[in-house]
């Protein structure tokens, strides 16, 4: 294990989606900064957009939409937790990101007129823009951190932060899976973009890396950054996702909706009003799953022939080539029966739903000089174009944060320590492997904290993963890829005793079945309309406390406040 | 020791004619986000050495000469 030194400036960590965008307006900004982009697997096919993307989910347009409604509809989904300059911060640059993309050579829908052929998915408002030829998004993303000559290593996983003197940045350390190589690289900054934690929950298959996120995304960042001493917001916010069975993809409704496909019941019959992924929408969708009138499906075998063709064109070349596969498998055929779908395991990801390190209007953590973009950063319903745009929020803010910063001390003896730990299981002959931990965490994850949310099986969770923290002590790595899944496993347990604490600390119901908790079945505006944060405590603990909901930008009247409290689609008495 | 291997049935296939492994290429070993596709010492053909695959494709879709085949994974097709 040898030891590698480096210097730079920033250090952007993930190379996915946020991270190259933040890597490169660093560089436009100040191109003399000294910039790394750092992943664990290789820039040019990681992370959720790998093989592209089937469409932006949350285009503000001018003509369709204005940031104002944007605000609107994401405070409204949102049940009223939102920092709405964020969210507004992120819906002021939407148009000219979408412009900029275009110019780079990514392809969007366009109708006759040649304006951007924006469909109706969320409840309100009309924000999807389809990509139907959205298969580069890597390829172009790579030409640009070559045009700003931003330094890349490939393949080292970022296990901690270190910090100085008043609690800042002052470098980040990590290893080579392949080699073991340490690495500890002083910069005055670093923007985290490891995406979502989405190897928390084991999805119904049982296959650990069948998750709906790339599973190289399992909650890295947001280790540690608690461990740097960030606050995490409304962790127990979870990230559900009405999927494929067994896939475990999108199905995809927001892409056939407009097309004329939907969400159906066993009988075939419509039951949500709106496919837009939401705390409530998952609710409907858990009740009719388990409420007898199961399973659900995605519904298109009432579409024309040429439609369905489009639709295949789409799902099965783009973002998730691999679904037309399974579904040659499984003798599914769009055009003849329903496609079977079910809900995902558990996950944190503010790309989707609202959980994740805090952040502000300008991609600031708590921690000075650390950032945080995309899935992993707490702005809600960002999807990917808003891990672009706070990528690019990030990158600026990091920038002007360097100009007026001197390089810290960095404190020789964490450096020894993190060192010891990434060591251990290397050095062991014997023990329990990475694999055996991992599915073991998993598994109790979907066992106690999967909701409803039940309080005495949070406790019972939270005991046992005290045990497997004990029995990963012992965890044996005979080769630097099984230590990165060593290394991962510390991570998802951290993510698992921090989605317990965050959802045992809200003592409500919000975000329908994302925080569903039985014992507190009702929303409590009076004592729970805030945020919730997460830190470590002075002893390394994990403790909680609430923050006050930002003033508003954009008001919300009461009859829109529940807006997305009547999902279910209402039946006539002649029709029941 | 007291550490098992179990054998499995790996999702991703070679085709070891079509693999030009031997003169430099690592394609589908560079690309792949999960690391689970390794260059076989002895063969000197890429094979997949870890079963942990998340069918996203990169393999299979940057190969030069089309050597790679993935199938969904046992468990969950
Ligand atoms: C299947 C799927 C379909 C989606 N469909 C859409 C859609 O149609 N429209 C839409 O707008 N959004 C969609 N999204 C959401 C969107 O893709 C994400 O919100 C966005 O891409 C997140 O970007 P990110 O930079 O946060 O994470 P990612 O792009 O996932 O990047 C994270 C990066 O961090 C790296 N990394 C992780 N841990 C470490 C570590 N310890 N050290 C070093 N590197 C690390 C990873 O290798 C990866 O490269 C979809 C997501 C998924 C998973
Ligand atoms: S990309 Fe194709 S040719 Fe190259 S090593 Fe992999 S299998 Fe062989
Ligand atoms: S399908 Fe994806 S995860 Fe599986 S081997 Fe190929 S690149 Fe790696």
């Amino acid at each position: 294990m040898k030891r590698i030194d480096l210097e730079f400036d920033l250090v952007v960590i993930g190379g996915g989606t946020g991270g190259p965008m933040a890597a490169v307006k660093a560089k436009e900004q100040n191109p003399q900064l000294k910039v790394l982009l750092i992943d664990k697997a290789h820039v040019k096919r990681s992370g959720a957009i790998s093989m592209g993307m089937d469409g932006l989910n949350n285009a503000v347009i001018p003509g369709h939409a204005t940031p104002e409604q944007y605000v609107k509809e994401i405070t409204i989904a949102n049940d009223g937790i939102v920092d709405q300059e964020a969210v507004m911060a992120y819906a002021a640059n939407s148009f000219d990101m979408i412009q900029e993309l275009d110019r780079w050579g990514v392809k969007f829908e366009k109708d006759e007129t040649g304006d951007y052929a924006v469909r109706k998915v969320h409840h309100l408002g009309s924000y999807v823009l389809p990509m139907p030829e959205g298969h580069h998004m890597k390829k172009i993303l790579y030409r640009q951190l070559k045009r700003a000559r931003v330094e890349i290593t490939n393949r080292v996983v970022v296990t901690r932060l270190l910090t100085g003197a008043s609690g800042e940045v002052v470098g980040v350390m990590g290893f080579d899976c392949r080699t073991a190589d340490f690495y500890v690289i002083r910069c005055k900054a670093a923007v985290i973009c490891t995406g979502a934690a989405g190897r928390i929950g084991l999805p119904a298959s049982g296959y650990l890396m069948g998750t709906y996120e790339n599973p190289t995304n399992c909650g890295d960042g947001h280790a540690m950054a608690f461990h740097a001493g960030a606050d995490l917001a409304n962790l127990e916010c979870f990230q559900i996702n009405p999927l494929i069975k067994d896939y475990n993809g999108p199905a995809c409704a927001y892409v056939t909706g407009p097309f004329g496909g939907f969400t159906a019941n066993s009988k075939g019959e419509r039951f949500i009003e709106c496919d837009y992924w939401s705390g409530q929408m998952m609710m409907e969708f858990y009740n009719e799953l388990e409420g007898g009138n199961g399973p659900v499906f995605l519904k298109l075998d009432h579409l024309a022939e040429e439609t369905i063709g489009e639709i295949e064109h789409i799902l099965h070349t783009n973002e998730r080539p691999s679904r037309g596969r399974f579904h040659e498998k499984r003798g599914n055929d769009y055009r003849k029966q329903m496609i079977e779908m079910h809900i995902s395991e558990i996950g944190f990801c503010s790309g989707h739903s609202a959980s994740g390190i805090w952040t502000n209007a300008r991609g600031e953590t708590s921690v000075p000089g650390l950032y945080a973009a995309g899935d992993c950063a707490s702005v809600p319903h960002n999807y990917m174009l808003g891990a672009f745009v706070y990528g690019r929020l990030c990158g600026q803010s990091a920038a002007a944060y360097c100009a007026d910063t001197a390089k810290g001390r960095v404190d020789d003896g964490a450096i020894a320590a993190e060192q010891a730990r990434i060591r251990a299981p290397l050095e062991r002959s014997d023990g329990l492997t990475p694999f055996q931990i991992e599915y073991k965490t998993r598994r109790l994850v979907n066992d106690y904290l999967q909701p409803p949310k039940i309080t005495r099986k949070y406790e019972i969770g939270l005991r046992r993963f005290d045990e497997v923290r004990e029995d990963a002590e012992a965890m044996v790595a005979t080769n630097p890829h099984e230590l990165m899944r060593a290394m991962e496993a510390h991570s998802i347990l951290d993510c698992a005793e921090m989605a317990a604490r965050a959802s045992l600390f809200r003592t409500e119901s919000r975000w329908g079945l994302y925080h569903y908790n039985v014992d507190h079945p009702d929303r409590d505006d009076a004592n729970w309309f805030c945020h919730t944060l997460l830190s470590k405590d002075a002893e390394g603990r994990m403790q909680m406390r609430k923050k006050d909901v930002e003033p508003y930008l954009v008001a919300i009247d009461e009859e829109e406040r529940n807006a997305y409290q009547r999902l279910r689609v209402a039946r006539s008495a002649e029709a029941a | 020791m007291s550490i098992a291997t179990t054998l499995t049935q790996v999702p991703v296939v070679v085709d070891e004619g079509k693999c030009i492994a031997e003169k430099g290429c690592t394609v589908c070993v560079d690309v792949c986000p999960l690391d689970v596709l390794a260059i076989d010492m002895l063969t000197k053909k890429a094979f997949m050495k870890f079963d942990e695959c998340w069918y996203c494709l990169p393999c299979e879709t940057d190969c030069p000469t089309g050597a790679v085949h993935v199938s969904i994974p046992y468990l969950l097709r």
